[in-house]
Parts: C-alpha cells; structure tokens; sequence
C-alpha cells in the first residue's frame, strides 16, 4: 500500500521568495548604476562592483566561521553592497569602501543575527562610520562628468552647502554627491518600479520626502532644492523602506517617515552638517522597535484585556 | 474599515462541467463522527442488512447528528478507523448489495411549524456542509423569546481554490436554493436573506438574481473575490457589517449563517425525507485529466474516486477540501465524509520549502483579515511564551493559512498558530 505525502496547510504557496524580493530591487537599483556610471565614470561602477563583491564574500566568510547557513542565496549582500557604494563619493579609495563593507556586513548585519536581525541600516551605519573615520575623503565630491575635464575644474560643492542655486534639470539629471545620489530620474524609476512590484508601500517616501518639502515651504526655503539635493531620494526610496530596520505595520511605516523627515529637516537646517539624511534614518531605525510597541493593531472582533488592578 | 485579504489564482476548472452521475461504490465506511461534536453509537450489527437511508448511528447528545446508510447492502465489520482530523472513532463498513433501494422510514417529514422543523432538520443528519460540520439543527435552535435572527445569510462564497462543489449545485438548482431558503425564513421567522456570493461568479450571480427579483426579502450580495471571503467572521462583516465579537455566538450578530448546499439539502430532505447520504464534490488537482464535479455517497473511498477523477498518473499528494485549508490524506482508503466537498491529486513533491529567516516585510500582517501578527505570533510560540501568544490573540486564528501563502521566507506561520493553540490548551 502506497501513502500518501501529508503536510501541514495551505497546500499552495505564493511565488515570491526573499530572493526574488531581493532580485526586484536589485532590479529598481539598476538605473541607477547605468547613470552613475554614465555621470562619474567607470570609477563608479567599479565602487559598486567591489563594494558587493566585498559584502557577498564576507557573509560567506563569516557564516563559514560561525558555521552558520550560508545565506548569500537570497541576494540580500548584493543589495547592501550596492547601496553601499551609492552612499560613497565616487572617488573614494577602494580600500575605504573595503572597510565600509566590513562594518555593514559584519558589524551591523552578521553580529546581530543575519538577515532580518539587524537594528540599523548596514549602508547608512557603514558611511556615517567612513565619515567619521575619513571625512575629508567622504566629503571630497567632483562634478558630474569630470573624468572629461581639466583638473583644476573637477572638484564640486554639494548643492546643499552651494551658494549657487543649481540647474532644475541638473538636480534630476546630473548632480554631485554620492554615487547614488547623482541621478534623480534614475532613482525615482526605480522607486515607481519597486511600489509597482509592491516590495514597498509608497506610504514611506511619499511621507519622507513630503514631510521635507512641507517644512520647507512653511519655513520659505527652496522646496525643489531640497528636496533634490543630497541623499534625499535615494533614502526615501530605498533606505527608509529597508525591511529589518524600519516598523512592521502600515501606520508604524507612517510614523518612521514622517521622524525621518522632521531630522532631516532639523539637522539640514540646524545641524553643523550640511546633510541629514543618513542620520535621520539611522535614529528612526533606533527607535523602531517603541514605534512597533506603539502601533500594536487591534485583532478584528478582540475583547479588549480587563486591566488588572 | 475594510478587513485585509488576499488574491489567490482560482483555479476552478470544473466550474463549467455538469455535475456527474451519481456514482455506486463496492463498499462504504461510514465513520460515526461526520460532524461537530458527539460521535454516534452504531445502531446495526455485523451480517444485518440495511437499506439506503436506514439510521445507523445515533447519540442522545445535544451537539450530535445521526447517521444513516448510504447504500443497501450488508454490515461487513464495525471498526475503529482515523478520521481525516486523526481522531480514532468507530465506522460502519457496508458491502453494496445488487439491489438499491430506500428505507421504509425515507419519507418526507411532517412539518407544520417551528418546532416539528428543527426536529425534522435534526432527524436528516444535516451539518454545516461547507467543511465545518456543525449539526445545523442546533444553530437553529435558539429560543425566538430571548434572541433574534433578523437575516439568514447563505454562504455562496466558495473562495478556495479549485473547488466548485457549491458553484455546480447554485447552476444546477438555484430554484432548490431559493426554495430551501424560503423554508427556513418561514419556520424560523426569519425576514430577510441575504445570499452573498463572489464577484467571479458571474453566471450563477445572475441567475440568482433573476430568481430574487421575484422574491421579497432575498437579496444577492456581490462581494470581492478575495480570500478568506468565506470565512464566517469575513463574511458576516462583508455583508451586514456586524463584527462577530470574540468568545461570541452567532446569535449576537443576528445572523443564521448556512452553505449553499446546506440549504439545498435540507429543501430536498423537507420534500423527499432523504437524509444526508450523499454529497457533491470537486474532483481537481494538476494529474486530473478533466476537472468535474461528481455525486458520491457518504463513506466512498479514496480509492473509489481515482477512476472518476481520470487521473494522469498516481498522485504524489491528495488534499480533503480547498488547497488553503484542507487536509492531507495518507491513507488510499480514507473514506468521504458529509464534510468533505473536494478531493484534489497532486503530482510533484511537497509545496512547503524549507523555511528562511523572517525578513520583517509584514506581508503576513497586512493578509490576515483577523488583523493578527503572524510573525511575532510565531516567535511567541517558538519561545513558548504563553501570556504573549494570548495577549496577541491566537484564539482568533481560523487557521486560513493566508500568512502561509504570501510569505516569501516560506515559513508555516500558520501551522505555528495551530500548535500554539494546543500548546494554550495543555499550558
């Protein structure tokens, strides 16, 4: 007599896989490496590459160590190694960029339990600790294409700490900052694409980058120029909707954003540093476990618990 | 406020092939527990010969419903078997005879007013047929002094995958349904109905609704075709917008709830007095060759529905019931029971995986219609924290799998749910 397989249910399962999560995002990142690499050269791409190589190696070294299971599988390396290189100048040593990934594979990630564990973003932690360590290399910007210029004309200000307002079409286009930051369009491609394959909810950069330009125009700024400048896009889109490090529940996710884009504004504005983004996120990845406490849902139909006197 | 769901592939091939003829299996094993509640004592002995629609089983419990033969013919064995629920409990194996004929007690019930019905509902062996099997006489007997049932509600949702069941017998006899509903509005008092029906239905929603423009006080409700829809609590909400409040009877909501084929039943058992013998299932899966629906009698094996369902090759996997919440079968001779109203073969290996790291997307909360956390329910209980799994209301889980489904990192969340349950039960 032959029996049959037995297993607990649903019989059926749902296609998507953290890999294919990982995969769609690598996918929305890919705009804007082609533009990075059109913008800043080669030098770039290269940053990007060594940067993953690096991430994807140490989480194998690692887990080899620690006999853990191997989980380079699931891609999620390749996307911190990516987004790593986007926060860098693009004309950091490499060597730099090696360290970076150090600290956000090993540190942030690996140490605090792998995929999913992680409290902080391993991107943003890695270049607040490479500002730290280097700050003269990691505020060191040149201007877009200046692998085609004449040496005395390649270093740039970010549009942040320029006194010059910039080109409407270069803020979406073609500007200095990081890698990633330098192309707008390319991000918010990617974006439109990620909420379109619903990996995020556009509640967070919407949130995000609304509560920037809202305070902004209250305060009578320049709401296109700061909302386009510095790291602003690529946090909204791809940073502050990271998984692990940002809260759970839809109204959590509401809360996350709009903090990071009141710290934003407060250290743009108020701050001895010209750039708030990574700090905002980093301080909002801090505080998410209390935002999750705090946006418990209420189960359909629950009683709510008599309070014990 | 409307409650979270998810969109699943129908699937539902069989939905256009006319139900087929009744089918005679060699044998039967009738188990004594078909239904919620108290098993029944066998009323026959080994080597007596029975007729279709003979009581077999009965149980003075208040929460039981009889059992009857479903075929003619004689009592082989009287023995212990397992239930698809895994519960050891007493069937009746009869051996078919050559001559097919009813019982003389089959005739239709005297029914003049409330009581005489909801005994005769109690005499049929009706339950929930939609897979819950609740004894349907005991939701109607609720005392009209001190509860009211303002609607009674027919579930034609049929939101899982692949089954029919219910689609074919809402084609086949819409006019039983709408009669069977009329019957029970009139006995029980009840002044409106409200049959509430997925959107995808499109050709039974029309019938239905020709037939109701006729009628006063039944109405058809087109709801999303999104899963759980079906699901009792999810439907109560869509339709009336009551919340069926935890640890609550239905009564609170003012609601009589019944299945489809529930209703056709029990206007066939006022018109013929045939009682629940037989039932309407789905044959379906990725080796049947044609998707159908097919009349079997209560207690036909497993292995009796192979032929049938026109299978490919042998099946790897047979599921009991929808590919969300039915249940794996092991054993080739599992015998059908008034509940069952699919049957699906699968070839190919198990469709869990070996489960990855949590990576906090939140798809899991954002599927669960019960508005549970899945993913901190699961730490809870792999912690076995039991305050906290109470505190996170796993009581309220109806096992749906939904967070199951949409998981990326393929964990059985809410197979967790179920053993924290039990865990709950024996802490």
């Amino acid at each position: 007599m032959t029996n049959y397989l037995v297993e607990p249910a649903p019989h059926i399962k749902s296609k998507i896989t953290t890999q294919k999560v990982m995969l769609h995002v690598i996918i929305a990142l890919f705009p804007s490496v082609i533009a990075s690499t059109y913008i800043y050269g080669l030098r770039a791409l290269l940053m990007v590459v060594i940067c993953s190589a690096c991430c994807v190696l140490l989480e194998l070294v690692f887990e080899k160590i620690t006999k853990r299971p191997r989980t380079i599988n699931d891609l999620s390396a390749v996307v911190t190694g990516i987004l790593l290189a986007f926060n860098l100048p693009p004309t950091l040593p490499f060597y730099m960029a090696v360290i970076g990934s150090v600290v956000a594979i090993v540190a942030v990630k690996q140490l605090f339990g792998g995929i999913g564990q992680n409290f902080a973003n391993p991107a943003i932690t890695a270049r607040i600790v490479l500002m730290l360590s280097f700050s003269s290399y990691m505020t060191t910007w040149v201007k877009p294409f200046y692998y085609a210029m004449s040496a005395d004309a390649v270093s740039a200000a970010t549009p942040l700490v320029s006194e010059e307002t910039p080109e409407l079409f270069d803020l979406f286009f073609a500007k200095s900052g990081c890698i990633g930051e330098c192309c707008n369009a390319a991000l918010i491609l990617g974006g439109i694409y990620l909420i379109c394959t619903r990996i995020i909810t556009p509640v967070t950069p919407i949130a995000y980058i609304g509560t920037v330009a809202l305070l902004t125009w209250l305060t009578g700024g320049d709401v296109t120029g700061q909302v386009l400048s510095g790291g602003l896009v690529l946090g909204a889109f791809f940073m502050a909707t990271d998984y692990a490090t940002t809260p759970i529940r839809t109204n959590g996710k509401l809360i996350f954003a709009v903090g990071c884009g009141l710290l934003t504004f407060v250290i743009r504005n108020f701050g001895s540093m010209p750039e708030g983004v990574s700090y905002s996120i980093l301080i909002m990845n801090i505080i998410t476990p209390y935002i999750d406490k705090l946006t418990v849902s209420h189960p359909f139909g629950a009683k709510k618990e008599a309070k014990k006197s | 406020m409307s409650l979270h769901s998810i969109r699943l592939p129908h699937q539902k091939s069989s939905a256009e092939a006319q139900t087929a003829k009744p089918i005679l299996p060699p044998k039967v094993v009738i188990s004594m527990s078909q239904h919620g509640g108290v098993p029944c004592t066998p009323l026959v002995q080994v080597g007596d010969e029975v007729k279709t629609g003979q009581l077999i089983g009965s149980s003075d419990a208040v929460i039981s419903a009889p059992v009857h033969a479903s075929i003619s013919g004689k009592v082989t064995e009287i023995t212990d078997v397992i239930n698809i629920a895994g519960k050891r409990n007493t069937a009746v194996v009869i051996e078919a005879s050559n001559k097919q004929e009813l019982h003389e007690s089959v005739k239709p019930p005297e029914v003049t007013d409330r009581a005489s019905f909801i005994e005769a509902v109690k005499r049929s062996g009706s339950v929930g047929l939609g897979g819950a099997g609740f004894p349907t006489y005991v939701k109607m007997n609720y005392d009209p002094n001190t509860s009211s049932v303002d609607t009674l509600l027919i579930n034609a949702a049929e939101c899982e995958p692949y089954i029919t069941s219910d689609y074919r017998a809402i084609i086949e006899s819409a006019d039983k349904l709408i009669s069977g509903i009329r019957i029970i509005m009139k006995y029980l008092d009840i002044p409106k109905a409200c049959i509430g029906i997925e959107a995808d239905k499109g050709k039974a929603i029309s019938m239905l609704t020709e037939l109701c423009a006729r009628e006063n006080g039944i109405t058809v409700k087109k709801l999303p075709s999104a899963y759980p829809q079906g699901a009792e609590k999810v439907l109560i909400y869509n339709v009336t917008g009551r919340t069926l409040k935890e640890g609550e009877l239905l009564l609170s909501v003012h609601c009589l709830v019944m299945n489809v084929s529930s209703v056709i039943f029990i206007n066939d058992y006022i018109k013929t007095g045939v009682p629940l013998i037989k039932r309407r299932l789905t044959l379906d899966g990725n080796i049947v060759n044609k998707p159908i629906n097919v009349i079997v009698p209560i207690g036909t094996q497993l292995s009796q529905l192979t032929k049938p369902a026109n299978l490919r090759r042998q099946p790897d996997r047979v599921i009991f019931g929808g590919p969300m919440m039915g249940s794996s079968v092991y054993d080739p001779e599992m015998p059908i029971m008034k509940t069952n109203n699919a049957v699906l073969f699968f070839e190919g290996g198990a469709a869990s995986h070996e489960p990855t790291p949590c990576i906090r997307c939140g798809r899991c909360v954002r599927a669960c219609s019960m508005n549970l956390m899945p993913t901190e329910l699961e730490s809870a209980y792999d912690r076995k924290d039991a305050e906290a799994l109470k505190k996170l209301k796993v009581n309220l889980c109806m096992n749906c799998g939904a967070c199951s489904y949409v998981c990326p990192a393929k964990r059985n969340l809410s197979e967790k749910n179920q053993l924290a349950k039990i865990f709950l039960r024996n802490a």
